[in-house]
């Protein structure tokens, strides 16, 4: 057990307890190592999938086959989508910077369940081996897309199992975060954080937290089913044996499309701490932008059926599911248009995170309106299995929570690590990376709009010219996230020392030293406004010594006395 | 460790909690109640079967829908202690039935139209 007060004397980072070394981490339940593990194993699936993208790319810069055979194309294909979904762009910003700022942006100690987050990275880690492990056992690694669609994933010959094994694995992990998130939220926020005093992270994470745990079940169970009609015939979804394959669709998008939202929400997150910082004023439209994640989070649950309106799914669905799937685009406006009024009139430092951020509504909402061309009906069915599909998700999904994954690197990168990267370096990256992925994923829309269908190993010789540019734009995208984790890893080792307070943040964990201490506070800190004010503090950190009575929770504690 | 440094930070939530806890499971259960719950377990288990081989046409998915929505209620009900619960835990419950019926008519009623 630890010594409160020595525990406080030292970052996490050297503090040593129990165990030392490797163990110490290993077997550590602080939110912040485990934050940090999580980082490590992520980054090294996103390195391995970048390089399945990047390879996929280099097959299609000829007709033909180049590097790869078509079998293998479909096997990469598989991977890139299953290890960038499940492992990367899933736990990435929840697992990794929700463990870790979740608890100081309350003003708490730790998550509620220590021993239960230590788990679920072990989770994490055992789903991971398994995706690794179909690889090289078996008939080799799977080759039915991420989406396990049937009935060709209950027949393929390659190892379907166990990939759907890992997913089903890594699915408990997402569900014990998001469980461990919600009972934090509820039950360990400081005295005097209400709802409304909440940093928008906490809201995103919130809002994802219940969908992990409300939606994820549904795609265990369905990846069981599939492993039980592989196994056992069962029926449930083969046609041959009386089942409906419609039915797996509808299942595996009831997740699926709300995974979309686990994926950008938090990202959403960072965009509204973010803003207020570099704009040095308070957000505009906080509880729209608070409530616009809940509603969000609502209404995404009951568009799924807009990935099925060419699978033959009834007129009636889709007529429901398309005039759904419009109404998503209302929260997500809020968001847009209350972030770029937090802009106006704005005393704005341009630094590498605000780029990011402003990269990222650019394309997010070029990503957030084609999906409107897929939401109605009549342009969905033209450009349905196209290129033009690829390039929205890929707008949404990497436009939207990768480029939003690296500002928060940026973001936080001073509190985690105590260090300072290189501010110009960061910024030609950020450029590199924008400009690279546009010219990578942009000729995607046109492509598909010609009738390129994704999923092929081969093309007409009229696309020759967008694949030459798109993989063009991969070796420019590539670069430039070489770049910018080159930058950041020369700052973790030779960069300057980070202040306490290095972008000016008014949130709690920029009260925090970096990196913060083993147990983030002395005394857990009262708080008395929002979490965006920069002209007065809204956070008294040491309450004690003030004779301020703070046992109770946040629900008795006397706001006026705090203030 | 920092499961340690929760423990001042928690301790009146935790009490409060306790005792919510101890009076909502102040309750005693007779062996009875429990076998004759069973019983109604299996003899809806037996409708199910039995109902599987008769020809009900569109009625088919929703008799069977109404029998597994009723079992799941006792079993939450009595073996799950859900009588016995606070009303927070009663209206999750009630949340997560409302967005699992909300799931099931939009998917089966794809099924209805097609």
């Amino acid at each position: 057990m630890a010594n409160g007060t020595l525990a406080n004397e030292v970052s996490y980072l050297e503090y040593q307890g129990k165990h030392k070394g490797i163990m110490g981490w290993l077997l550590s339940v602080d939110h912040k190592r485990i934050g940090l593990m999580y980082l490590m194993a992520i980054l090294i699936f996103f390195f391995v999938a970048m390089t399945l993208g990047v390879l996929m790319r280099l097959e299609m810069l000829t007709p033909g086959e180049t590097i790869m055979k078509p079998s293998t194309y479909n096997s990469v294909f598989t991977l890139h989508g299953v290890i960038m979904v499940f492992l990367f762009i899933i736990p990435a910003i929840p697992a990794v910077f929700g463990n870790f700022m979740l608890p100081i942006q309350i003003g708490a100690k730790d998550v509620a369940f220590p021993r239960l987050n230590l788990f679920s990275w072990y989770l994490y880690m055992v789903g991971a081996v398994l995706a690794v492990f179909s690889l090289f056992v078996g008939e080799g690694p799977a080759d039915t897309g991420w989406t396990f669609y049937v009935p060709y994933s209950i027949r393929s010959a390659q190892n379907v199992t166990l990939t759907t094994m890992a997913a089903f694995v890594l699915g408990f992990s997402s569900i014990l975060t998001g469980l461990n998130f919600v009972v934090t939220i509820h039950r360990l926020r400081a005295p005097g954080m209400t709802w409304f005093r909440m940093p928008l992270f906490v809201w995103g994470l919130y809002a994802t937290s219940w969908i992990q745990v409300l939606a994820t079940p549904v795609i265990g169970i369905t990846l069981a089913l599939i492993m039980l009609e592989r196994f056992m015939g069962i029926g449930v979804f083969d046609p041959a044996l009386g089942g409906d394959p419609i039915l797996y669709q509808h299942l595996f998008w009831i997740y699926s499309h709300p995974a979309v939202y686990i994926m950008i929400l938090p990202a959403m997150g960072v965009v509204s701490e973010i803003l207020p910082t570099f704009s040095r004023k308070d957000i505009f439209g906080y509880k729209q932008i608070a409530i616009s994640s809940l509603g969000i989070a609502l209404i995404g649950y009951l568009v799924w059926g807009h990935h099925m309106f060419v699978s033959g799914m009834s007129d009636t669905s889709r007529i429901v599911f398309s005039l759904l799937t419009f109404l998503v685009a209302i929260p997500t406006g809020v968001k847009i248009f209350n972030w770029v009024a937090t802009l106006y009139k704005a005393s704005i430092k341009f630094s590498a995170p605000l780029y990011y951020v402003l990269g990222f509504i650019f394309i997010f909402s070029i990503g957030g309106l084609t999906g409107l061309v897929l939401g109605a009906l009549a342009t969905d069915i033209h450009v349905t299995d196209t290129y033009f599909v690829v390039a929205h998700f890929h707008y949404v999904m990497f436009g939207g929570m990768g480029i939003m994954f690296f500002a928060t690197m940026h973001y936080w990168f001073p509190k985690v690590f105590g260090k300072m990267y290189n501010e110009k370096i960061a910024v030609i990256a950020c450029t590199i990376i924008i400009i690279g992925f546009n010219v990578l994923y942009f000729p995607f829309f046109i492509m598909g709009y010609m009738g390129m269908p994704r999923r092929y190993y081969d093309y007409l010789p009229q696309f020759e010219g967008w694949h030459i540019l798109s993989t063009v734009g991969s070796w420019i995208l590539v670069s430039g996230i070489v770049f910018m984790f080159g930058n950041l890893f020369y700052g973790l080792l030779k960069g300057p020392k980070a202040a306490v307070n290095p972008w000016g943040g008014t949130t709690l964990e920029w009260k925090v030293p970096s990196p913060p201490p083993l147990e983030n506070f002395d005394e857990i800190p009262v708080v008395t406004g929002g979490p965006y004010v920069h002209d007065k503090p809204t956070y008294i950190m040491h309450p004690g010594k003030e004779g301020i009575n703070t046992n109770g929770g946040p629900k008795t504690i006397n706001q006026e006395a705090a203030l | 460790m920092s499961e340690h440094t929760q423990t001042g930070e928690i301790t009146a939530a935790q009490a409060a909690h306790s005792e919510e806890h101890g009076q909502a499971h102040a309750h005693q259960v007779s062996y009875g109640t429990y076998f004759m719950v069973w019983l109604g377990l299996v003899a809806l288990t037996a409708v199910t079967v039995t109902i599987a081989g008769i020809q009900l046409g569109s009625l088919t998915l929703i008799t069977a829908m109404l029998i597994a929505s009723v079992k799941t209620a006792l079993v939450g009900y009595h073996f799950m202690h859900l009588k016995y619960d606070n009303i927070i835990i009663k209206v999750f419950v009630l949340v997560c039935l409302v967005i699992f019926l909300t799931f099931w008519v939009l998917t089966f009623s794809d099924l209805s139209f097609r």
